[in-house]
């Protein structure tokens, strides 16, 4: 069996360098290698221990389990402590990952758009230069929302009386409005008489 | 500095067309010299990749905003990456000549 599909790491601040070479080699005889440092445990590394991120904080920033993250940000120790004491050459590259940065909504204009560039603030509307925006956070309920939209009917069976279910709501939990009794989820087999 | 909208047709007049990936037309637009190049999208009646083929198209032209009314799942992550801008706009009834009136503003 194949292992589960590894869960896409967010990254909202990817590396303004490529990676570290050692300088001063002190032992000319010994061959330096080559430790190769994954976009994300860069960001893990840059969230724990450059922001002072918690695990927590940090797995949410980049939208992964705190097991995760933990095991991540372990990793990302683990190479450059490597890297550092043998010596070796550190490149940053590669790694599950995609990118991710702010949104912002102007009021003016109506209009929706991002940050690419984390280096530099946004001070006007792209657009019409307007002051007057906000953050704006992508609406993450759209997939929830979906889910929770069901054709299924409430059905009672003392009256007839039918309603749209309500997620999370069980049928026979809900009351009919008409005769005070449990209603029933439609299209079953409890239902299936009436 | 260069600007794309996405266009539905190849005039200041056409309306902004609200799908990035299969729009009619490209205009780059400089906001410095004031020139405009259209580019019509290869990509308009592709099956499946129009997205990411329009946003290299885009990007050989070393825009640094996309103005369009909607970007699909894969453009995002690409263009975070490009570090090109994105501003979705959601009116389709504006036409191109008003958007670059208000990029002059």
């Amino acid at each position: 069996m194949s292992p589960r599909p590894l869960r896409l790491r967010k990254i909202s601040n990817p590396p303004i360098i490529s990676g570290f070479k050692p300088y001063g080699n002190k032992k000319s005889e010994c061959k330096p290698g080559i430790v190769f440092l994954q976009i994300e445990e860069y960001e893990a590394l840059r969230l724990c221990d450059y922001n002072m991120f918690n695990h927590h904080q940090a797995s949410e920033t980049m939208d992964i389990s705190r097991p995760t993250l933990t095991r991540i940000y372990a990793r990302a120790r683990q190479k450059i402590a490597e890297a550092l004491v043998l010596g070796k050459q550190i490149i940053i590259e590669g790694g599950k990952i995609y990118f991710d940065s702010e949104w912002f909504s102007c009021k003016a204009c109506g209009c929706y758009f991002n940050n690419p560039d984390k280096q530099e603030e946004i001070k006007v509307c792209p657009l019409c230069k307007s002051t007057n925006f906000s953050n704006y956070e992508p609406i993450h309920e759209e997939p929830e929302e979906s889910l929770t939209r069901c054709n299924n009917i409430c059905i009672c069976p003392a009256c007839g009386f039918e309603q749209p279910h309500r997620f999370g709501f069980p049928c026979k939990e809900e009351i009919c409005p008409k005769c005070r009794s449990n209603m029933v989820r439609k299209w079953t087999p409890h239902s299936r008489d009436f | 500095m260069k600007v794309a909208i996405t266009s539905i047709g190849n005039s200041l007049e056409s309306k902004l067309d609200q799908r990035f990936g299969r729009c009619g037309f490209f205009i780059i637009y400089d906001t410095e010299t004031k020139g405009m190049e259209f580019i019509p999208n290869p990509n308009k009646d592709a099956q499946e990749g129009a997205g990411p083929a329009s946003v290299q198209l885009v990007a050989s032209r070393n825009v640094q905003k996309i103005i369009s009314g909607e970007f699909g799942i894969k453009i995002k992550s690409l263009l975070d990456s490009l570090k090109i801008q994105m501003i979705v706009f959601k009116e389709p009834e504006k036409t191109i000549q008003e958007i670059i009136n208000m990029l002059n503003n």
